[in-house]
């Protein structure tokens, strides 16, 4: 398989088929929390493709320059979860700095994904998959688009549940949790599509 | 060397770096807050309720320590009291805040007018409206689904018998209520209004009389008895001119409809 075409592969698997929320079930807590409207929906995700990319970026230099080379592969989970924190924080103060813009639109967003675990799972993906750096940012990138678009997705189930008038022992989120349950049954229509389009 | 020592060292050695990092990073690119601003977000409530004309408390008081908003006395839900405290805060002279609050220009309950249809729809005034003008006869009036009464954060607002009522002793004037209705009957008032017109109805007298006993019927004796014209006649509806009014009461003694409160 050429470079461009596992690269596509890689952003279909992880916006469709392998989609970190509807599929993999990792980031719920934002997921629940923050697809009340659509705003919010929006600078959530984009905080999140934002911190992805980068996270992937540093903790697989960081893997490959630093833990290989001394032998301690096992310490990964707490030094990814230590370098992602930092560089949340590090990239809050450049933002508030040189981007206002840039921080009032994402920055309430970015101390809550600090530790979430979808951006973990992403960079410890990275290296079970043994990707190169390039195909880390794309994994990372693909893997916050596809964040974005369940939760995007969401916030439209949201509102017509809004609407909707369920039975009084499932107001609130009982009714909130089947549907997100709903949604998700719908992307296992993707399933096994992927391979088949790239092969 | 021991594993166990490498393994410390590395950790400990990313934890120093991302830490200095950290700590220089927040040195050399500090972004000098305004000492002003937590003096004066103190100062406001906090309802976050909008009344100021700003998104939230924050946003009024972010204008304010920028200079694009002079006065001080745009807080509708703490009144005179934050205006002095503001006063203190800037070194501004507080001005006058002038107690305003909601009203509902209808007094059309169900004992006044009747229904034209049943409505089965989803129970909020904006889907209501859609079909026919609502229910009842009268399209101008109160709808008395209380869309106001679901935005209000003050839970001032209250249906009772088809028509919405302000709680004026709860209202805060933030003007939520104002831009929900979609009927726009709902205005700030002055707090201490003598005089109200209790009528939306733009309609000439006769439809008004078929549709609602409480209606204002644009006779325009209130207008002739003014002292001070301060009420006028428009499209069939009295209006009044609070910044005029004297609060002599002249058009309530004299409308027939007695629906000039």
């Amino acid at each position: 398989m050429s470079e461009a075409a596992k690269l596509l592969l890689i952003a279909f698997s992880m916006i469709f088929t392998e989609n970190y929320v509807l599929v993999q079930f990792l980031a719920i807590c934002p997921f629940l929390g923050v697809s009340k409207n659509f705003d919010s929906c929006l600078g959530m995700s984009g905080a999140v493709i934002f911190v992805m990319t980068l996270a992937s970026a540093v903790t697989w230099t960081v893997y490959h320059f630093l833990l290989v080379p001394f032998d301690l592969t096992y310490l990964q989970t707490i030094v990814f979860i230590l370098v992602i924190a930092a560089l949340v924080q590090l990239v809050e103060i450049v933002l508030k700095k040189f981007i206002p813009p840039l921080y009032k639109s994402l920055g309430i967003y970015l101390p809550l994904i600090t530790t979430n675990c979808a951006v973990l799972a992403v960079t410890i993906l990275n290296i079970t998959e043994n990707y190169n750096l390039l195909e880390a940012c794309v994994d990372g990138m693909t893997a916050g688009i596809g964040f974005g678009l369940a939760l995007i997705l969401f916030c439209g189930v949201r509102k017509a549940l809004e609407r909707a008038k369920p039975p009084k022992c499932f107001e609130g989120l009982p009714i909130t949790l089947i549907a997100a349950a709903l949604t998700s049954m719908t992307f296992m229509g993707f399933a096994g599509i992927a391979e088949k389009l790239f092969h | 060397m021991n594993p166990v020592l490498i393994a410390v060292l590395v950790l400990g050695g990313v934890g120093l770096v991302c830490g200095v990092l950290l700590a220089a990073a927040s040195k050399f690119m500090a972004v000098p807050v305004d000492e002003r601003f937590p003096k004066i977000r103190e100062c406001l409530p906090g309802a976050n309720c909008g009344g100021c004309g700003y998104a939230g408390c924050d946003g009024y008081a972010n204008a304010l320590v920028d200079g694009s908003e002079e006065k001080i006395n745009k807080c509708t839900a703490g009144g005179a009291a934050v205006a002095e405290a503001l006063a203190r805060v800037t070194g501004k002279t507080a001005e006058a805040v002038e107690a305003k609050t909601a009203y509902v220009h209808c007094k059309g309950d169900c004992s006044a007018t009747q229904k034209k249809a049943e409505y089965n729809g989803t129970k909020t005034c904006k889907a209501s409206r859609l079909l026919f003008g609502g229910e009842g006869s009268c399209t101008f009036g109160c709808l008395g689904y209380g869309d106001c009464a679901a935005v209000c954060p003050e839970q001032a607002i209250n249906v009772i018998n088809g028509v919405a009522h302000v709680n004026g002793a709860r209202c805060i004037a933030c003007g939520q209520c104002v831009s929900v209705c979609p009927q726009k009957i709902i205005s700030l008032i002055p707090a201490d209004a003598a005089v109200k017109v209790t009528c939306s109805n733009k309609e000439k007298g006769p439809a008004v009389m078929k549709k609602c006993k409480a209606g204002c019927i644009g006779c325009g004796l209130c207008q002739r008895n003014c002292p001070v014209e301060a009420i006028k006649v428009e499209n069939n509806l009295a209006v009044i001119d609070y910044s005029v009014c004297v609060g002599c009461g002249a058009c309530q003694a004299v409308c027939p409809k007695k629906c000039i409160l």
